[in-house]
């Protein structure tokens, strides 16, 4: 038994009855109660064909619609993003205000224009080019008209070459999608590089660095503290991003497939289900590679971000479809 | 007399419509060291900040070992340098900053390697050589692996100090190198400064601390409201100064101590 410490005895050690939480225990019930119904329907429920979505996981055009139309796009695309927005970013922070302007305009259209939208668009991209498109001196159909000089064309691909690469394959997804990551990429390259402290331009400067490898030295790889978590998230949202190649039209994409099985075999829930098992599958490897490269670009910032527990050091971030 | 390694002549500079440098002289002598001081907002910092062209000059001369510093005479003309010539100029130049600036997702070692490495072309394992070197010299030869973020507030600007040396500077700059310390840590800082100073490294320092200034400088320069007050060995200009603005400054360093906290950005 604890009594209060007598006048003139120093108190001691304090053996006091915690608080207790009544309502913890019952939300924990509540929410027992809830997974269990949740695996019930998972398990008995008829629509849950669980060995139809097994079989149309296997196919070998679901499979293919995956490897290529998911991942490899989200790759590329992601790929053509980061280094976009990248150079956007350095555009926008540029001193030359043609150059910010450029940034800023190229960043309002693509970051307005829904991607289904644009890759409508861009599937259908080879109308604009009747002649083809052609690496040369520009203008020179003008002079050739005007001075009746020939033609200067390096390199031409056809019209029906380009309505071929940019409107069945995933090409035309990876620029269409690219783009338009590149306008969100630059925001966040742009924060990152923002917060950065000025010191530091001027500590690299001081040591005689040119400013673009102070930039990639000094600059970026801390501006990567920053990036990457954000960068994580259109990562995610790129890849599921990717069932919007049907807009081109491009068939060889996970969701279209598995789409196709479903409407030919009634198994709707059932094929829908093995979409969402290889998205869920695609991102949480992603998660885990998201942390390892947060953990390395955290280097050298306080001991908590070296020893961060794992599940800490992902975010979840929503990302909704754009 | 040698040729003097900094020679600033009528150099003026303002921030819109605020002068900030009033036309200042300035002569280094190799191997000497030169003390800044004056109250905050004076131009020392900023006067600094041009030897190395981080701040641009509107009207005077600089010149560092014989180079004009950010202009090029053509044809009877001046001429603007270039980014990639200045980042030249700057590499002869070493620069200790308030707030250290050291590049914290480098170990120490990776600090001092960098620059030599990157912008020298030297062999990396020549260069982490000397750099273990010059940590060592600084008394931090048991925290190369340390990120700056493990390291003390003395121990960061001791390693950029090293980062500094290892470029071989002409000149060194430092830019109030013990104002963001806390008192107990000035000590082993200024300590590195005077072996510097002491094996004839040409340095000029702003700084607050005028004991420092008078056991070190072999030439005292004292600022206000960007013109050059007062000039002269240590001893004159601390011991027996002409001016009433010098009088006043010291003073009032005796009594408070360092001045209150400068403002960030330092004038």
């Amino acid at each position: 038994m604890s009594t209060p410490a007598e006048p003139g005895e120093r108190p001691g050690r304090i053996d006091a009855v915690e608080v207790r939480h009544p309502w913890r225990w019952v939300s924990v019930a509540v929410i027992a109660v809830l997974v269990l119904m949740l695996a019930h329907l998972l398990v008995t429920n008829r629509a849950f064909d669980w060995r139809f979505t097994l079989e149309a996981m296997n196919q070998t055009t679901v499979i293919r619609g995956f490897l290529i139309g998911t991942l490899l796009t989200t790759v590329l695309a992601m790929a053509v993003g980061i280094v976009g927005g990248v150079v956007l970013a350095v555009l926008r922070l540029s001193e030359n205000r043609v150059l910010s302007s450029v940034s800023w305009v190229f960043t309002w259209f693509f970051r307005g224009v829904p991607r289904y939208v644009l890759l409508g668009f861009v599937g259908g991209l080879g109308a604009l080019f009747g002649t083809g498109l052609s690496i040369g001196v520009p203008f020179d159909f003008l002079f050739s008209a005007w001075f009746g000089t020939p033609e200067l064309r390096a390199v031409t691909i056809g019209q029906q070459t380009l309505y071929d690469l940019l409107g069945s394959t995933i090409l035309g997804g990876i620029v269409g999608l690219g783009l338009s990551e590149a306008a969100y990429m630059a925001e966040i390259a742009r924060a990152g590089i923002l917060s950065v402290d000025r010191g530091q331009h001027e500590a690299a400067e001081a040591l005689g660095m040119s400013r673009g490898l102070a930039m990639r030295r000094v600059v970026l790889p801390q501006a990567m503290r920053v990036i990457v978590p954000p960068t994580g998230n259109e990562v995610i949202a790129m890849l599921k991003d990717t069932s919007l190649l049907v807009a081109i039209p491009v068939t060889a994409e996970l969701f279209y497939q598995l789409g196709q099985i479903g409407q030919q075999t009634y198994q709707v829930v059932a094929s829908n289900m093995a979409a969402i098992i290889y998205y869920l599958i695609a991102t949480s490897i992603l998660m885990v590679g998201q942390y390892f490269l947060e953990r390395r670009f955290g280097r050298g910032f306080g001991t908590q971000a070296a020893a961060r527990p794992a599940a800490a050091g992902v975010s979840l971030g929503v990302g909704g479809a754009k | 007399m040698s040729e003097p390694l900094v020679r600033a002549v009528n150099v003026s500079k303002s921030f819109g419509h605020v002068e900030v440098l009033r036309g200042i002289d300035l002569e280094v002598a190799p191997g000497e060291v030169v003390c800044l001081l004056g109250p905050s907002g004076s131009g020392k910092t900023t006067f600094l900040r041009c030897i190395n062209h981080l701040e641009r000059i509107d009207g005077g001369r600089i010149w560092v070992d014989g180079d004009l510093i950010g202009l090029a005479e053509r044809a009877g003309r001046l001429h603007r340098l270039t980014d990639r010539q200045i980042a030249e100029q700057r590499r002869d130049i070493g620069m200790v900053f308030q707030r250290f600036n050291l590049f914290p997702h480098m170990t120490a070692l990776e600090n001092v390697v960098e620059a030599p490495v990157r912008v020298r072309g030297e062999r990396r394992a020549d260069a982490e050589r000397r750099a273990s070197a010059l940590l060592e010299r600084v008394g931090l030869g048991d925290r190369l692996g340390n990120f700056p973020s493990q390291l003390s507030g003395g121990q960061q600007q001791r390693v950029a100090i090293a980062r500094a040396l290892a470029m071989q500077p002409k000149l060194m700059l430092f830019d109030e190198p013990t104002s963001a310390l806390d008192p107990e840590l000035v000590g082993e800082v200024l300590a590195v400064m005077r072996e510097l100073a002491a094996d004839g490294t040409t340095m000029i320092v702003v700084t607050h601390e005028v004991a420092f200034a008078r056991e070190v400088a072999d030439q005292v320069v004292f600022m206000d409201a960007g013109v050059v007050v007062e000039r002269g060995r240590p001893e004159d200009v601390l011991g027996n100064p002409r001016h009433e603005r010098t009088r006043t400054f010291l003073a009032r360093m005796r009594s408070g101590g360092p001045e209150q906290p400068a403002p960030p950005a330092a004038g």
